[in-house]
């Protein structure tokens, strides 16, 4: 017998079931209980009166820098205004979906591919953001590569208002319904990289970037 | 981990002795529990969580194989290679001969408490492979050969001082004196091993059974380069990790990050599954998931079980005034304070780690600060009575307490033992009523006085006081 075959005997005989593996009724009640996706208590500021209010908080306490925007058009413009305004060269590289925006009118050459160690700013979508922790959401897919939040110093993300969620369950109903299995990475950030492993004292910029800069549109 | 509980006692006196080890723990003392009262103070429901959190632990691992075998389903279903190791030595060999199948020379590691258990880099080094932690706490440790003493921040015991010694030795440059810089010139170090590694080893908080998904919660980001730059991840957990849902999941991250440093979410949250899909530019080829026994299975069923609902927080320990004073190394092994006080004597045998259900006040503190309410101190008191009857504890002291049962169970008689008793204490403490010296436990009395009893014990002043009440009636 193999490993496999000895733990699951091993767990079976110690909780008092007969048998050296799980019974197809063991296995039916298992899935109807995952089925059910009981969503647990949560916490009375998890539905906030005012969302964005308490999406812009913990923006504010994870350091997470915050912008809005009335369209999408307005981009270049704000991530331009942002990169001047921290020293940032004015060069990045972006997700496909937002190649077609006017870059070069804002004076920043956009390179339409996954971030390389040596980019400095990467600019992505998300799937949605969650107004509890002040996280966005990333899915990682052929047109969303994870590495251009994480290997820039800088990352800029790009949120529409009405994909500002309440809490991580229901980013994860909304997962369901639009994409079925989760894709091989969820990505959820929360603020710029940090670590506190020297003393206790926190540093900004671990492995990550240093800067999470959300532009709300 | 080499395994060096049974030295508990003359480690620990070497801790308290230690002027520096000692200015490290009260630092941190301090950040780890306010940080953690003010966060839970702020939550609001912090008591329905935890129950809640405990019930979907329990619910996992009163059907333990169903869930791991609706895991393994899920994770295969999504070109994962699911391997279960019974041991330590299992687990190694499973992860060495995907290295050596695979060409592998290089790995990057993200912390993992299971691969310290089985001794997984030296395993993998002695195979040529040249293994990297990137959790910055861990590569201090690693630069310095030295096991973690926290199971959240593992070099929790160093100071800045020593870290930057250890980096001009390791990076060859100029002596940095601030910890700003120390954490750059970690990062630039590790930047360069994250591209070009082979293969990416993590640990996984929880596995999910629903969706077959593994993940990883970080601050610095370290565990999403390593399971995302190379092109083999590697996932080593134990098998008590499973949970049913996504919404599970949610769940205990509230608490999680919370209890550990009073963060409401950590920096990142990753849910791993499966292999990178067909056009992804990033992840990795092949996903192999190795689930360890190595001793878990021998709580299953017990009445230790509740144990296994652990989430690694660590702040049983933070909350310890016995860790808080020795630090985690004094205890030996991978697993320190409270939590570890159970976990090392099941793993690795009571009969080698005999002081650790000993080594608490009894306080409580960690029962009330655990996230899952694990009840901790009656856990070790059930390891304690397994001492007592495998004979493990000193003959003297086992006489001891056989012989206050025989006592405490014949009442008449324990009140004349007891009338004398504290008659004699009495008399020990002399006219400041303090005992320099006590036969038998004089190690305790070395470094304190006893204050001497009233010489009336609680009977007599209870008689007096019942007599004395229905006299004025
Ligand atoms: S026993 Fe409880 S408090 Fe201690 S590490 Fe585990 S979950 Fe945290």
């Amino acid at each position: 017998m193999g490993a496999r075959e000895n733990i699951l005997a091993r767990i079976r005989k110690a909780q008092g079931r007969a048998g050296a593996a799980p019974t197809e009724a063991e296995m039916a009640a298992v899935r109807e209980a995952i089925a059910r996706h009981e969503v647990g208590p949560q916490p009375p500021f998890a539905h906030a009166p005012d969302r964005l209010a308490q999406f812009a908080k913990e923006c504010d306490r994870t350091g997470t820098t915050l912008a809005t925007v009335a369209s999408e058009r307005d981009v270049p413009a704000e991530v331009a205004r942002y990169l001047a305004a921290n020293g940032l060269e004015r060069s990045l590289a972006g997700w496909g979906a937002f190649a077609g925006l006017d870059w070069a009118g804002a004076g920043i050459a956009f390179h339409n591919r996954p971030a390389a160690a040596d980019d400095r700013t990467g600019l992505t979508g998300c799937f949605c953001a969650i107004a509890e922790t002040g996280t966005v959401l990333l899915l990682s897919s052929p047109a969303a590569p994870k590495v251009t939040a994480l290997l820039p110093e800088t990352h800029v993300c790009v949120v529409r208002k009405e994909r500002l969620l309440d809490t991580m369950e229901d980013s994860f109903a909304l997962l369901r319904r639009e994409v079925g299995d989760p894709p091989r990475a969820v990505f959820y950030v929360s603020g710029p990289s940090r670590t506190a492993d020297i003393e206790q004292t926190i540093v900004i910029g671990a492995h990550g970037p240093y800067r999470v800069h959300v532009i709300l549109i | 981990m080499q395994i060096q509980s049974m030295f508990f006692k003359k480690r620990a006196s070497e801790k308290l002795d230690d002027a520096i080890l000692q200015g490290n723990m009260k630092r941190a003392k301090g950040k780890f529990v306010d940080g953690r009262a003010k966060a839970v103070a702020e939550f609001g429901v912090w008591e329905e969580v935890r129950t809640h959190a405990a019930k979907v632990r329990d619910r996992a691992l009163a059907n333990l194989d169903a869930y791991l075998v609706e895991f393994e389903r899920n994770a295969v279903r999504r070109g994962a290679v699911v391997h279960w190791a019974e041991d330590a030595e299992e687990a190694c060999a499973i992860i060495a001969g995907i290295a050596a199948k695979n060409g592998v020379r290089k790995v990057t590691k993200s912390k993992s408490m299971v691969s310290e258990e089985v001794n997984l880099n030296e395993r993998l080094e002695a195979a040529g492979v040249q293994v990297v932690e990137t959790d910055l706490g861990e590569y201090i440790l690693q630069l310095a050969h030295e096991p973690p003493s926290h199971i959240v921040a593992p070099a929790v015991h160093k100071s800045k001082e020593q870290v930057a010694e250890l980096f001009v030795r390791a990076h060859g440059k100029p002596r940095l004196t601030e910890i700003p810089a120390m954490t750059r010139e970690a990062r630039e170090a590790l930047r360069d091993h994250f591209l070009t590694a082979d293969m990416g080893i993590s640990g996984s908080n929880f596995v999910i059974a629903e969706t077959g998904t593994t993940l990883t919660v970080t601050n610095e980001g370290n565990a999403d380069m390593v399971t995302t730059l190379p092109r083999i991840h590697v996932v080593i957990t134990g098998i008590e990790k499973v949970i049913g849902t996504l919404e599970d999941f949610a769940t205990l991250i509230r608490l999680l990050p919370r209890s550990a440093i009073g963060q409401s979410i950590t920096n990142y949250l990753t849910l791993t599954t499966g292999v990178k899909m067909p056009g992804d530019t990033d992840g990795p080829e092949q996903m192999h998931i190795v689930l360890v026994d190595a001793g878990r299975t021998k709580l299953v069923g017990s009445d230790l079980q509740e144990m296994l609902r652990c989430i690694r927080c660590g702040a049983c320990m933070n909350h310890c005034p016995v860790y808080q004073n020795v630090g985690g190394h004094a205890y030996g092994w991978v697993y320190p304070g409270p939590m570890g006080s159970i976990l090392t004597p099941v793993y690795v045998g009571l009969e080698n780690a005999g002081d650790l259900p000993n080594a608490a006040t009894f306080c409580g503190e960690c029962a009330v600060a655990c996230p899952v309410k694990i009840p901790l101190p009656d856990l070790m008191r059930k390891l304690r009575e397994q001492q007592f009857d495998r004979k493990l504890r000193p003959w003297s002291e086992r006489m001891v307490i056989a012989a206050w049962g025989f006592t405490a169970t014949r009442p008449a008689l324990y009140a004349l033992l007891s009338r004398i008793g504290a008659r004699v204490a009495r008399w020990m403490g002399g006219s400041e009523g303090l005992i320099h010296w006590l036969p038998g436990i004089d190690g305790w009395t070395k470094g304190r006085d006893m204050p001497a009893p009233s010489g009336r014990t609680f009977r007599e002043m209870y008689r007096q006081k019942r007599s004395g009440a229905s006299h004025g009636r």
